[in-house]
């Protein structure tokens, strides 16, 4: 015994190593870390909460035999052209420029096979984009890149961006190496610069002025089109409420998972609520306007599978919409490039630096190389699998729960396995009773 | 989110006609704001102090109030009841008195002074001032308001304009983004808002600085200091009119004068109906400008 | 030439009217009367036809134009011709906040003054002011040109990307990475020919032209006191 013992060396956790390594990053370059995707960090999640099934008290109805609808319809307020879906399950918007050209097609194929929209982003419509897809629902952002009012009569619907789950209250940033000349060319800039985005809309600020814009684009498009307005969820009963009250047929709500092409990671991960936190209040507001099922409400952010479309619809969405899965299913973060993403600083999973136009699946970049390597056919097809296998699973879930209608869901089926998911859902405790936070506890 | 109009009479010849003006310019903002209206009209001087009151059960909270109040104070008081609201006319003074017995009775204050009544309601604008007779009103000056509220309750008390002064007003447009701070502050000044509403802290600021001695364009000027967010105020006091806009100034906001008025829109189409318009000087307002007309 | 009294014509009607001219030639002119501030009056046109709105307008009149001749003999309220395609608006009065706002092409022309972020975004349409325009004008102004006779308020050509201002009286500040530019003589044949189709009796060597600095065009953090 000649070594006095040593304490193993111990990690801070407050300085972490990943801190650091940003702390470093910081230090160097003067800039703040921009990224693509949505939060990373774990949130209380539709994971935390389970189905209550039907058994005695209730009747399940029989699996692939008795019919469970799962078909919706957008926009049954205003418009003379509501959207009908054969699927409650909608492509979120993503811009060609985030996107590759190939990779926006795949999208318009894979939704179109399913019976489903997809919608255009930030730089406007493309024609193999409107080509390939039979429902599109055009955005009306801020920028107003390559808007017209041609475009904006060949959509199916129309969805004026007010937020962004990643970035409520935030503007963008798409960086040099992707703004190529077809994409400079699309948005009126100069080839290669980084390219901000402003954070509100140029002619509009508030609701009382949306309203007026709302007239405008109505009265542009014959009354035609269901127009959605898009929130991130910061106040989702206040937004949703003057969405609502500004005259929106549909509400879209993003929640903190929600992906982004590029914007600051301190944006992505601290601004913003969960999406399972944002949905009942958005509920609430509808309900308390008497506008439940006739705004329609479509949740995105962190939607993966069919579970979380079924707790979606329990909770009182009306549809769900996904970005970051769908580009999953269609190879983005595949490990088939771990290679490729290892040279770039990553890992299959971990890959995040959309904006800079490197991605090795060909999806989110604009390098005609890298590019090819996306098939639109093939990765269009997966898309629709992965749709299906979502839809299929959303309604074993409901049949389980003995409705015919995906709609028929109510947060009664649910349980929470934790307080945090039970507060934010507004479902009881599993094996409780308890809701926290609600009056009687 | 809303809504504002204002007028101010430089001569006395469209006196008559205040309330009249001032209901045609409301009501073309009802889009703007569907929830609820206000107006605050500046007529004749009372002979004593005026107080406005509100009661969601009129019929029986002004049933004998005038006796009651008449008893309590041992003076001559007098009432006008309108609808929900009732104008009342009390002895120099009184207004603690008062306050505290409507505060027991569950009656709503809207406002005091010597010339102001103000007269609130969740609704369309047309209904509301048809509810009470606006037009009919005389007065010098005027402000009305339309309401899409924006965080907090679609009340009557959350209606504008707020009163947090003797014959003081201020309606706003837009959505503050530091009023919980500045409520909090408030408050311990002894100044705090009744409500939840932003806009309600902005009348409580414009008071604290009127008390601690600034006048109306020195207290506009603060509140480009003290407030955050975004805002368009007009203010009315008994003898004053004024308007500021934040610094980044995008809620909209149009002013029009001649030799007879100052008007105040949120939507130039408020003013179609003004005497003269034509020949009107119209601008809009600069950013962080303050804008103040006194008889 | 037709005549619309607004008194008796709903808006839809009147704007489902006069999309509906796209093929029917260059020669139809249509009056609108008692507009009393509507808003979103002869939006969305698509044919050569000349409409005149005979009062003033609201929110939006003439919004995202193409081909059409709108002529407007009052005051227009905020973004009026936002996101021109092509053709013309002209306006007698002032116009309120985002005149010409996004608008990708085409001619727009204030006889009175504008008022704030007049050419805010634009993406290449031309603007003539006659008089003067209000703060923040040609915010983040992508291509175009942006003309003022009279004076320009605080902040113009603020972000600016490739539009160019060309200001005959003062200016209050200039935003960030907005600066004075040399007049070439391309930009004077350029401005003389702007003044000429805008009715302005203005000569271009009394203008100066601002552009950008394009030192926000990559993020660096030595500017970040600019943003």
């Amino acid at each position: 015994m000649d070594k006095t013992p040593q304490t193993l060396p111990r990690q801070n956790w407050t300085f972490s190593n990943e801190i650091n390594s940003e702390i470093r990053r910081a230090a160097a370059t003067g800039i703040y870390d921009i990224r693509g995707g949505g939060a990373k960090r774990r949130v209380p999640h539709f994971d935390d909460l389970l189905f209550l099934g039907a058994s005695i008290s209730r009747y399940p109805l029989e699996g692939y035999r008795e019919k469970c609808d799962t078909s919706v319809v957008l926009g049954t307020r205003f418009a003379k052209k509501p959207i009908e879906l054969k699927i409650p399950i909608t492509i979120a918007g993503m811009s060609f420029g985030a996107l590759s050209a190939n990779a926006k097609e795949a999208l318009g194929r894979g939704a179109t096979l399913s019976g489903t929209s997809t919608t255009t982003g930030d730089g406007g419509m493309t024609d193999e984009e409107r080509g390939h897809s039979e429902k599109l629902v055009y955005q009306y952002l801020p920028s107003r890149y390559g808007m017209n009012p041609d475009d904006l009569r060949r959509a199916d619907a129309i969805e004026v961006v007010v937020g962004q789950g990643a970035k409520p209250g935030g503007g963008g940033m798409l960086l040099g190496q992707k703004i190529t000349e077809r994409v400079a060319g699309m948005r009126n800039l100069p080839v290669g610069i980084d390219q901000r985005s402003a954070c509100r809309h140029p002619d509009w600020t508030g609701p009382d002025d949306l309203e007026i814009k709302l007239l405008e684009i109505r009265e542009i498009t014959n009354w035609e089109k269901p127009i959605y307005i898009k929130i991130g969820g910061a106040r989702p009963y206040y937004d949703t409420a003057l969405a609502v009250k500004a005259g929106a047929d549909v509400v879209v709500l993003d929640g903190m998972q929600g992906g982004t092409a590029a914007t600051q990671d301190v944006f992505i991960e601290h601004v913003g609520q969960p999406t399972l936190a944002c949905i009942r209040p958005a509920v609430k507001a509808l309900q308390d306007l008497g506008m439940h099922r006739k705004v329609q409400l479509v949740v995105s952010g962190g939607i993966r599978g069919g579970a979380d479309v079924a707790k979606a619809l329990a909770l009182g969405a009306d549809a769900v919409a996904i970005g970051t899965a769908a580009l999953i299913a269609l190879g983005d973060n595949d490990p088939r490039w771990e290679e490729e993403y290892q040279k770039l600083g990553s890992t299959t999973g971990a890959y995040d630096d959309w904006h800079e136009g490197r991605d090795p699946a060909g999806i989110t970049t604009q390098d005609p190389e890298l590019m090819k390597r996306l098939d639109p056919i093939a990765a269009g097809r997966r898309l629709r699998n992965y749709l299906a296998v979502m839809t299929l699973e959303c309604q074993t879930l409901a049949r389980a729960c003995g409705k015919s209608h995906v709609h028929n869901l109510e947060p009664e089926d649910l349980c929470a396995l934790t307080i945090e998911a039970a507060a934010m859902a507004g479902v009881p405790l599993a094996g409780s009773n308890w809701i926290p936070g609600q009056s009687g506890f | 989110m809303c809504g504002i109009v204002g007028l101010f009479l430089k001569k006395d010849d469209l006196r008559p006609r205040l309330g009249d003006l001032l209901t045609d310019m409301l009501i073309t903002m009802t889009d703007r704001g569907p929830d609820s209206a206000g107006i605050a009209i500046y007529g004749d001087d009372a002979d004593g102090l005026k107080m406005t009151i509100q009661s969601a059960t009129p019929d029986e909270d002004f049933d004998g109030l005038e006796e009651n109040l008449t008893a309590l104070l041992r003076g001559p008081v007098r009432m006008r009841v309108i609808d929900t609201h009732a104008v009342l006319t009390l002895p120099e003074g009184s207004e603690a008195e008062v306050r505290a017995f409507m505060a027991e009775k569950g009656i709503r204050v809207m406002g005091v002074g010597n010339s102001m009544e103000i007269f609130k309601e969740v609704g369309l604008p047309k209904d509301v001032a048809s509810r009470f007779g606006i037009r009919q009103m005389a007065g010098s000056h005027g402000i009305g308001h339309t309401r899409m509220a924006t965080e907090s309750a679609v009340t009557t008390l959350g209606a504008h304009p707020f009163s947090t002064d003797g014959d003081q007003c201020l309606v706003h447009n837009g959505s503050l983004s530091n009023h919980n701070r500045m409520r909090r502050e408030l408050a311990r000044k002894g100044f705090a808002p009744q409500t939840q509403n932003d806009t309600e802290v902005a009348a409580c600021y414009i008071s604290s600085r009127l008390a601690e001695g600034a006048n109306l364009g020195e207290a506009l000027d603060g509140t480009l200091q003290d407030l955050d967010g975004f805002f368009t105020f007009v203010v009315g006091t008994k003898n004053g009119f004024g308007v500021v806009r934040d610094p980044i100034a995008c809620k909209p906001a149009v002013m029009a004068e001649t030799d007879d008025y100052v008007a105040f829109g949120s939507e130039y189409r408020a003013f179609a109906n003004l005497p003269g318009i034509d020949n009107a000087r119209v601008w809009e307002p600069e950013p962080a400008t303050v804008y103040f007309w006194e008889r | 030439m037709q005549t619309i009294d607004m008194a008796s014509t709903e808006l839809r009607e009147l704007n489902s009217m006069l999309q509906s001219q796209e093929g029917n030639g260059g020669d139809a002119e249509w009056v609108i009367e008692n507009t009393r501030g509507s808003h979103a009056l002869a939006v969305g046109l698509n044919a050569p036809i000349k409409v005149t709105v005979k009062g003033s307008a609201g929110y939006y009149c003439a919004g995202m134009n193409k081909e059409a001749t709108v002529h407007v003999t009052g005051s227009v309220g905020p973004g009026v011709a936002e996101n021109m395609i092509s053709g013309s608006v002209i306006v007698e009065g002032d116009a309120s906040q985002y005149a010409g706002a996004t608008g990708h092409g085409g001619l727009l022309v204030i006889k009175g003054n504008a008022s704030s972020r007049c050419g805010i975004s634009m993406k290449g349409v031309d603007i003539v002011v006659h008089g003067n325009v209000g703060h923040m004008s040609a915010f983040m102004a992508q291509s175009g040109n942006l003309v003022i006779l009279g004076d320009a308020g605080d902040a113009l050509g603020d972000s600016l990307y490739e539009a160019r201002l060309f200001v005959r009286g003062s200016v209050k500040s200039l935003g960030a990475d907005c600066i004075e530019k040399e007049m070439r003589p391309e930009h004077l044949e350029l401005l003389a020919d702007l003044l000429e189709r805008a009715g302005a009796d203005a000569s271009p060597q009394e203008f100066r032209r601002y552009g950008s600095a394009r030192k926000l065009y990559h993020f660096n953090v030595d500017h970040a006191d600019e943003y």
